[in-house]
């Protein structure tokens, strides 16, 4: 991918450590963040990836300050941001450092736009609220950032309400919102799942160009494997709240270590393999996720697992560095496991 | 030959387009405009497009829940529109349907039971005794336990949801499954338990099944034969396999460059569209892929491309075509409509 920022020498600019974001019912605590540590590097493109209930969005959230409470609470670990805790911050100083510092961009481009004001008032209020531009500079701004996300006619667009663009110019819109403060971090929640594919391809370019241009650090959550390695340079595999396996993207998928990884990989439905004569068959992973209310004792993937050994069902494996920066937390790469 | 299951011929939807107090219709959504194409018994056909392609439209045009604007529906030879209303009803009953969302597609005041009898009951099929041995033996085949048949959708995931759609479905042994998007809604890992599941089930019921999806992977997978459309035309249409090795119209080309592969080894530099996919309010004239295409030339927006023919029943409308070697007879419908050796079974 040809980013100029090597890994080594940059200061990771986000450390996630040991967090733990937990809601609280009468059913019980869920514990949809359950320990979860990485960290962002500037101009990287760090994936999340993980089914429904893994807790990689809760754990955006929780970088957010937006999880909500009651019945969410962040129960235990620190959000550095350029060494200070977000979670020890008020609310005044929190707001200060989302848009400009930490911007976040949405699933649903259309329920995160709000419909009543123009595409313009929205982009225009991050440059009055974090840069202090009176009316006219915040709104010649917003043109310059939509010029820049490509949406064709900025000019007439900034005074278009979002139910007048389609789809992908929405997405865009939101990413120029996102991007007006130049902020450090890009939480990306999957930014193109509601999209066309061939608009995906679209917005996954314009991500990575700015990228480039802004050295920004993007966290981008998906479920989708494919976008993971197209866009990646490191990967955090999270289930059940926890992660299972962490690991530069090309390792990753060449060295896949954890059986929920690999059953992960060997279930998406890839365009050629059939036709190449490749597994006739997909993959499954037996069973279903699990509830967070009942999960199970042990690993929590002991259940669906293929490679379940005795240890797995009892106790629970630790994250262990199998050198290189390759995480896995698996009784088949730690010690004491099959003992 | 034998006879298709089902004949689509020149079918069109337009939706009117309704403005102010007196209702005039002020223009039309073109969402089906003239496609053809027929399914064989035991075949899995599968239509891929964007949004607002019209592939969802034509598949519930085939089952009659939208009133056709012109062309017409053959099933086994008879021509729906001349079916009356008990014709239909029989038909409907050979024809079942999977849907997206496995949340919304549920009565969630009914159980298990009662929703997999609803349909014999309309039908009066296996009535009295017959009735718990069936209900059984559907949520055996989908992958449930009988256990479970007073249960109610909520208590049921999202996969196993989708389960009881396709137990639903098969509750009177019907010919013709159409799926719309029958995993898009599903986590990966479920994903592919309910794909493998609609496979068995094709191979051991020999159900012909038409997958509607916007995902030419998840196709690839499941179909004997796939069709591509786009803003209500068919582009393309062959094989499984001859579609992947050798696609011809640049939009076929562009969709399988656009999806992200699972391997960081592989990334390509992809083919990227500008802009959106047109409105089918107001579709571009010529070749309706003109505005966005790649390799566009100056009798694309003039001219609209007629279905031309490869070998091996692939076929494809575009002008790139137009002094190849492709026999130019003009293809209607897309699939076989003159005997050549590889198709007679």
């Amino acid at each position: 991918m040809g980013t100029a920022v090597d890994k080594n020498s940059s200061e990771p600019v986000l450390s996630i450590d040991n967090l733990k974001t937990h809601f609280f019912s009468r059913k019980g605590v869920a514990r949809a963040v359950d320990g979860v540590s990485f960290d962002l590097t500037p101009g990287e493109v760090t994936g999340i990836v993980g089914e429904s209930g893994c807790g990689k969005s809760v754990t955006a959230l929780s970088v957010m300050g937006l999880v909500p409470n009651p019945p969410g609470r962040v129960v235990d670990g620190r959000i550095l941001f350029h060494g200070k805790n977000l979670l020890d911050l008020d609310i005044t100083a929190l707001r200060k450092i989302r848009g400009a510092g930490i911007a976040m961009i949405f699933q649903e481009p259309m329920s995160s736009l709000n419909p009543v004001y123009t595409i313009g008032n929205q982009i225009s209020e991050m440059f009055r609220l974090h840069k202090g531009y009176d009316k006219k500079q915040a709104l010649a701004a917003a043109v310059d950032m939509l010029e820049r996300v490509q949406i064709p006619s900025p000019h007439k667009r900034v005074n278009e309400y979002p139910h007048q663009l389609s789809g992908g110019m929405r997405q865009r819109a939101m990413i120029a919102m996102a991007m007006s403060c130049d902020p450090e971090i890009l939480i990306a929640d999957e930014p193109t799942t509601a999209l066309d594919v061939t608009v995906q391809a679209q917005i996954l370019d314009l991500m990575h160009r700015l990228k480039d241009d802004f050295s920004t650090a993007i966290q981008l959550i998906t479920h989708d494997l494919g976008v993971i390695a197209e866009m990646a340079d490191q990967v955090v595999v999270m289930y059940a709240g926890q992660v299972v396996e962490q690991a530069r993207t090309r390792e990753l998928f060449q060295h896949t270590l954890h059986p929920y990884t690999r059953g992960l990989l060997a279930s998406i439905p890839v365009l050629g393999h059939r036709t190449r004569g490749m597994d006739e068959d997909l993959v499954e992973i037996k069973g279903m996720i699990p509830s967070l209310h009942d999960l199970p004792a042990g690993c929590r993937f002991s259940n669906r697992c293929p490679e379940v050994m005795d240890t797995c069902k009892t106790r629970l494996p630790d994250l262990t560095d199998m050198g290189s920066g390759h995480q896995v937390r698996c009784w088949l790469h730690t010690k004491g496991g099959s003992a | 030959m034998t006879t298709p299951l089902a004949a689509v011929t020149d079918l069109k939807v337009h939706f009117p387009i309704k403005k102010g107090i007196l209702a005039r219709t002020v223009g039309y959504v073109y969402a089906v405009d003239g496609i053809s194409f027929e399914i064989m018994p035991g075949e899995t056909v599968g239509i891929v497009g964007e949004s607002g392609c019209g592939k969802t439209t034509a598949g519930m045009a085939m089952v009659r829940l939208t009133p056709i604007t012109s062309g017409s529906v053959h099933w086994k030879g008879t021509d729906m529109a001349a079916m009356n209303r008990s014709g239909l009803r029989a038909l409907r009953r050979e024809m079942q349907l999977i849907f997206q969302d496995p949340y919304s597609s549920l009565n969630p005041r009914m159980t298990v039971r009662q929703i997999l009898s609803d349909p014999m009951d309309v039908h009066d099929r296996f009535t009295g005794r017959q009735r718990k041995a069936r209900i059984d033996f559907l949520l055996d085949t989908v992958g449930l336990s009988p256990g479970q048949a007073d249960l109610y959708p909520h208590e049921f995931s999202g996969g196993q949801r989708q389960r009881i759609g396709i137990a639903r479905a098969l509750a009177l042994d019907p010919t013709l499954i159409i799926g719309d998007e029958p995993v898009s809604a599903l986590d990966v890992s479920i994903q592919a338990q309910i794909i493998n599941l609609l496979k068995r089930l094709k191979r051991d019921f020999n159900l012909s099944l038409i997958i509607i999806s916007h995902d030419l992977a998840v196709v690839e997978y499941i179909c004997d034969r796939i069709i591509v459309m786009y803003l209500g035309k068919i582009v393309e249409a062959a094989d499984y396999a001859s579609l992947y090795k050798d696609p011809k119209h640049p939009y076929t080309k562009t969709l399988m460059s656009a999806i992200p592969v699972p391997d960081p080894a592989r990334r390509t530099r992809r083919i990227i569209l500008k802009g959106d996919v047109p409105s089918p309010i107001n579709p571009p004239g010529g070749c309706r892929f003109h505005t966005r295409c790649p390799d566009r030339m100056d009798i694309c927006d003039k001219q609209e491309p007629a279905m031309q023919r490869f070998s091996d029943g692939h076929t494809a409308a575009c002008h790139l075509y137009n002094n190849t070697d492709a026999d130019l007879s003009h293809a209607t419908p897309t699939h076989v409509s003159t005997p050549t050796k590889g198709d007679n079974p």
